[in-house]
């Protein structure tokens, strides 16, 4: 059976997900119907997807359980959504709150109970039923015991000023179900990381240096933080340390916006990696942030040598 | 029976193989990267990897007319026998690079180019 937007589908005999899901009126997005293209790419919420429906896809994207429709024929019960839907909501309750920077405060939630997620995932808080936010998670599962979100404070934001103003600790939030394939992969354990981040694009990737850590990456790990002023650089204690703890980690602060002097580095962070890494062959890149500077790197990475599969990126758009 | 285009060049290892290269150059290109430009990578990718997979003489469902629907709009932006060639020209370089020798790049070559007329709308 297929558990599909709260109806139940029965499959014929070698049918696929895709073609019972047509006959029954119902049109995803599909194009090639080969396996090829990817436009019907789906996620299993339940049940397993075939491995020859995952051919293919980016491995990220095969730990989520993702799968094309017009290749599975379904060898079990599964229940399927389309990407991007964050399907349960859960409620938990706040820990603390404390001001990072003057624009960035850390929120800290008890973690609820069965909630599943990769370091680097993001997931939406809600102000109310109908008016959420999404936020990565900068916390790492198996080594945090809460769920800890960097939030930009915006002047018209209204789910960050209210979480500024209004919510405490004790306070009960919910949060959706996580998503996103910003995801720190085992494979890479020996492999160079480059992490690059604006502004609060830094939660997902401190996340998932420490995820690396965490499970004994070796290669060498460079994070890049690009900001304006120095006083925006609102993880610098922290990360200082982690690069002292750990022999493979450096710390590359970068400030455009000012004259500043090392340790500091005057410039774009991704313009200043992209200098000092020169050759990408073999370099595993996140990059999360302001969306100019992620579509922009993505394809300059790419051009200096790296692998599409190894280019992971989040963009974030602020909406009031 | 012998084998096919497809399994000589090395079937799904060698798409994977060649998409990364054939991408690269394609975005390196000035001829051509301004149709490439504010589009998914991801997306890209996975139709360029079509697009090989075409051209060697594997596995495909696309028709004549998926290819014109498939670049009407970029008909419309000035896309012409010119950007092919280019197109033609980096398929070529992706494959020598990948050491596939010259008659099997030849039959790639004239597959791709049975698809023309319906790229550029005639």
């Amino acid at each position: 059976m297929i558990h599909y937007d709260q109806e139940t589908y029965k499959p014929e005999q070698n049918e696929s997900v895709l073609d019972c899901l047509l006959r029954h009126g119902i049109a995803p997005p599909h194009s090639c119907r080969s396996g090829i293209c990817q436009t019907c790419m789906m996620r299993a919420v339940k049940g397993n997807p075939t491995p020859v429906s995952q051919k293919g896809l980016k491995e990220t994207l095969i730990s989520q359980n993702y799968f094309l429709a017009c290749s599975c024929i379904p060898q079990e019960d599964m229940e399927i959504a389309l990407p991007d839907t964050q399907l349960f909501r859960k409620t938990t309750k706040v820990i603390d709150k404390a001001l990072l920077s003057p624009n960035v405060l850390r929120l800290r939630l008890a973690a609820p109970d069965d909630y599943r997620y990769f370091a680097g995932q993001h997931t939406a808080i809600f102000k109310n039923k109908f008016l959420g936010r999404s936020y990565s998670l900068a916390s790492v599962p198996g080594i945090d015991h809460f769920l800890e979100f960097h939030i930009r404070l915006l002047p018209d934001g209204q789910v960050s000023q209210w979480l500024q103003h209004e919510v405490h600790a004790g306070y009960s939030i919910t949060i959706s179900e996580p998503i996103g394939n910003c995801i720190y992969l085992d494979r890479y354990l020996e492999r160079p990381l480059a992490l690059i981040a604006t502004g609060t694009g830094l939660a997902p990737l401190i996340g998932i240096a420490r995820d690396a850590l965490h499970k004994g990456h070796q290669g060498e790990i460079r994070i890049y933080h690009g900001v304006r002023t120095r006083h925006d650089l609102y993880l610098h204690d922290t990360l200082l340390k982690l690069s002292e703890q750990h022999s493979n980690v450096r710390y590359i602060p970068c400030v455009s916006r000012e004259s500043v002097a090392l340790p500091f580095h005057k410039g774009r962070a991704n313009e200043i990696a992209l200098n000092d890494i020169g050759n990408f062959a073999g370099w595993c890149v996140y990059l999360c942030g302001n969306p100019d500077m992620v579509n922009t790197t993505k394809r300059s990475v790419f051009l200096a040598g790296a692998s599409l599969q190894d280019i992971h990126a989040d963009a974030f758009i602020h909406s009031p | 029976m012998s084998k096919s285009l497809y399994e000589k060049i090395g079937g799904e290892a060698a798409v994977n193989a060649a998409v990364d290269i054939f991408y690269r150059k394609v975005l390196a290109d000035d001829r051509i990267n301004r149709y490439f430009e504010g589009v998914d990578m991801e997306r890209q990718a996975a139709k360029q990897k079509a697009f090989l997979t075409f051209a060697f003489g594997g596995p495909n469902k696309y028709s004549g007319k998926d290819m014109r629907d498939g670049h009407a709009h970029l008909v419309k932006n000035g896309l012409n026998d010119s950007h092919f060639d280019a197109v033609m020209e980096n398929l070529g370089a992706t494959l020598k690079e990948l050491n596939v020798p010259g008659e099997l790049i030849a039959e790639a070559a004239a597959i791709a180019e049975s698809v023309r007329n319906d790229v550029l709308g005639r």
